[in-house]
């Protein structure tokens, strides 16, 4: 948890998992090999024109359709450092906690954010700072268990905890 | 106050009286599931967990159904994890092809999913299971793998949406055109967050095949799980079969709910989701005529038993278009014997469709039935996102079996009545 800063690239409603990875790229979960293919359906070029530390911003329900864990691990691993959305599908919520994707639900933000702006984000706080204009949001806190997931690194390391192993973690 | 059916689900799990909507529970799992995309990052993160054991193997249903019988060495790879894994931990339901099936038509079936359960997979169609009376629901690999460690898992109490579907249905309308209709309704996210929970004498109506079809759908709505209370419908499908004991459990009469919506289906036309979203739904006349190359008959949506008849009535004595290519795919082995002792496959085969063993490949674009740019598809499977069976040029429609078949003789959308 820290300030992360990136440029914007936006999304619109209801962004499927499809769309995230496409499922023909499922037969192998090696991260590296995923990021090449995010968004591909929706832009080609869109983990070519990545920068480390991007920022994502989309409507409403993004992450909706299947449960494959690939689609925040395609994101993580094509560099974008955080995910801004109006609101997430369940099962996509879930599992970029799990993974330690940092995702925010912040409507007026995932509204208001303009595609190519840079951003600066305190994940603790839950604050975004549009840095042209300077421009401030606030996004929905998360709730106490979900901050102890978070602040665990995931939840195989709350697991870990939880059951008081304390080996070392492949 | 009472508590609705999810509530009461989730609170027998979490070993409590009562919860409610927006609290997080951690509650006890009766079934954990995944598949040959899932199970591979599950069991690699199971490994990161450090235990020796699983929680318990017989209560992990590890089902290589995506992209089987392998479609390439990668996907063989995949399996040769599972299947090792499985071997290690001594995993009593993992199903090799021959005896296998697509995962939520296979475990209804094998009576591994039972009413007053909590069932997770990691497989975002897990909601299927509510059709049973179970709370079955989707998530990632990585709560697969915490599963696997622990037979515990967090969950948000979800607040209920009630689908009350009065009257009776039309001929050659079933539940994929219920289902299809709530999305419709509700929209892609109009149930985000919620538990679905279907009732009334539509639904009472319907057998077991056509309630799994609507459960099926129910996280297309955005929903967490999508619960039909048990009846004498279920336990006819449940006697003699089911694995465990089990004990019903149904919403209180008059539970708060977020919203009840009641529908009146008598004169309700088959529905067909068009491209890009399973929620833009219309009647089937409004579709009518638009030309297709591919109908695809299966999949965990619709391609059990009563599937496979329905479509075999229509293309009884009938052969597809020659500008169309049928592939139909019964969901399981069991489901494939039964439609080869019932004459179906033969139907099928004189009609010139394609019969494939079970594997949900062409619903997700995986393999068997890969779409170029440009070409149609009617599916009666439960997504038609942009890309979904094949290349991103591509389209899919979505609707049940009866229109499917018809719709592959006529070689262009049609309402089944309408076929000469």
């Amino acid at each position: 948890m820290g300030i992360l800063t990136g440029k914007i690239w936006k999304f619109g409603d209801d962004v499927d998992t499809d769309a995230i990875i496409p499922a023909r790229y499922l037969n192998t979960s090696d991260p590296a090999e995923l990021a090449k293919h995010c968004m591909e359906d929706v832009d080609p070029a869109f983990s070519a024109k990545l920068s480390p530390g991007d920022i994502i911003v989309a409507g409403k329900n993004f992450g909706c359709g299947s449960s494959r864990e690939h689609a925040p691990l395609a994101i993580k691993a094509a560099g974008i450092s955080c995910v801004i959305a109006e609101s997430f599908a369940g099962i996509f919520y879930r599992n970029a906690i799990n993974i330690g994707l940092p995702i925010l639900e912040a409507e007026t933000a995932a509204r208001n954010l303009r595609e190519g702006n840079m951003v600066e984000i305190d994940l603790e706080k839950g604050e975004i700072r549009e840095l042209s204009g300077d421009v401030f949001y606030q996004s929905v806190p998360f709730p106490p268990f979900m901050r102890e997931l978070i602040a665990a690194g995931g939840l195989i390391n709350f697991v870990r905890q939880k059951k008081g192993i304390t080996g070392k973690d492949i | 106050m009472g508590q609705t059916m999810a509530e009461k689900l989730l609170a027998r799990a979490a070993g409590r009286e009562e919860v409610f909507p927006g609290e997080l529970v951690i509650v006890k799992i009766d079934l954990a599931l995944g598949n040959d995309i899932t199970a591979p990052v599950a069991i690699k993160e199971f490994a990161r967990i450090g235990v020796e054991q699983v929680f318990d193997r017989e209560r992990i249903a590890l089902i290589p159904d995506h992209f089987t019988p392998n479609k390439d060495i990668m996907a063989a790879q995949q399996v040769k994890l599972m299947r090792e894994f499985a071997r290690q931990h001594g995993i009593v339901h993992y199903y090799e092809i021959g005896r296998m099936g697509v995962e939520h038509a296979l475990l209804p079936e094998l009576a591994l999913v039972l009413p007053g359960e909590v069932i997770i997979g990691a497989d975002s169609h897990t909601c299927t299971y509510g059709a049973l009376g179970a709370f079955g629901t989707g998530v990632g690999s990585t709560d697969l793998a915490a599963a696997m460690a622990t037979g515990e898992l967090w969950f948000k109490v979800p607040p209920t949406i009630r689908i009350v579907f009065e009257g009776t249905l039309p001929s050659l309308v079933g539940g994929k055109d219920l289902i299809l209709y709530t999305i419709g309704r509700l929209g892609v996210d109009g149930a985000r967050g919620a538990a679905l929970e279907f009732a009334g004498p539509a639904v009472a109506a319907l057998g077991m095949d056509g309630r799994l079809t609507i459960s099926n759908m129910a996280v297309e709505a955005g929903a967490m799980a999508g619960l039909i209370p048990p009846d004498d419908v279920t336990e006819a499908y449940l006697r003699g079969k089911a694995r465990r004991p089990y004990t019903v459990i149904k919403g209180d009469a008059g539970a708060p709910v977020q919203a009840e919506h009641r529908w009146d289906v008598s004169s309700l036309e088959p529905q067909v989701a068009a491209p890009f979203s399973p929620a833009n739904v219309h009647p089937v006349s409004r579709l009518a005529g638009t030309r297709l190359d591919q109908v695809v008959i299966g999949s965990c949506t619709n391609g059990r038993l009563d599937d496979m008849r329905e479509a075999a009535a229509i293309l009884k004595g009938r052969r597809v278009h020659p500008h169309v290519r049928l592939l139909i795919i019964p969901a399981t082995q069991a489901v494939y014997r039964q439609a080869m002792q019932e004459g179906l496959l033969e139907i099928f085969a004189a009609a010139e469709a394609a019969i494939s063993t079970p594997t949900c490949g062409p619903c997700l674009g995986g393999h068997m039935g890969i779409l170029a740019e440009g070409e149609v598809a009617l599916a009666t499977t439960n997504r038609n996102f942009v890309g979904r069976m094949g290349h991103p040029g591509s389209q899919v429609y979505l609707s049940g079996p009866a229109v499917a078949a018809a719709s592959a003789v006529a070689g262009t959308i049609i309402h089944p009545t309408e076929l000469k």
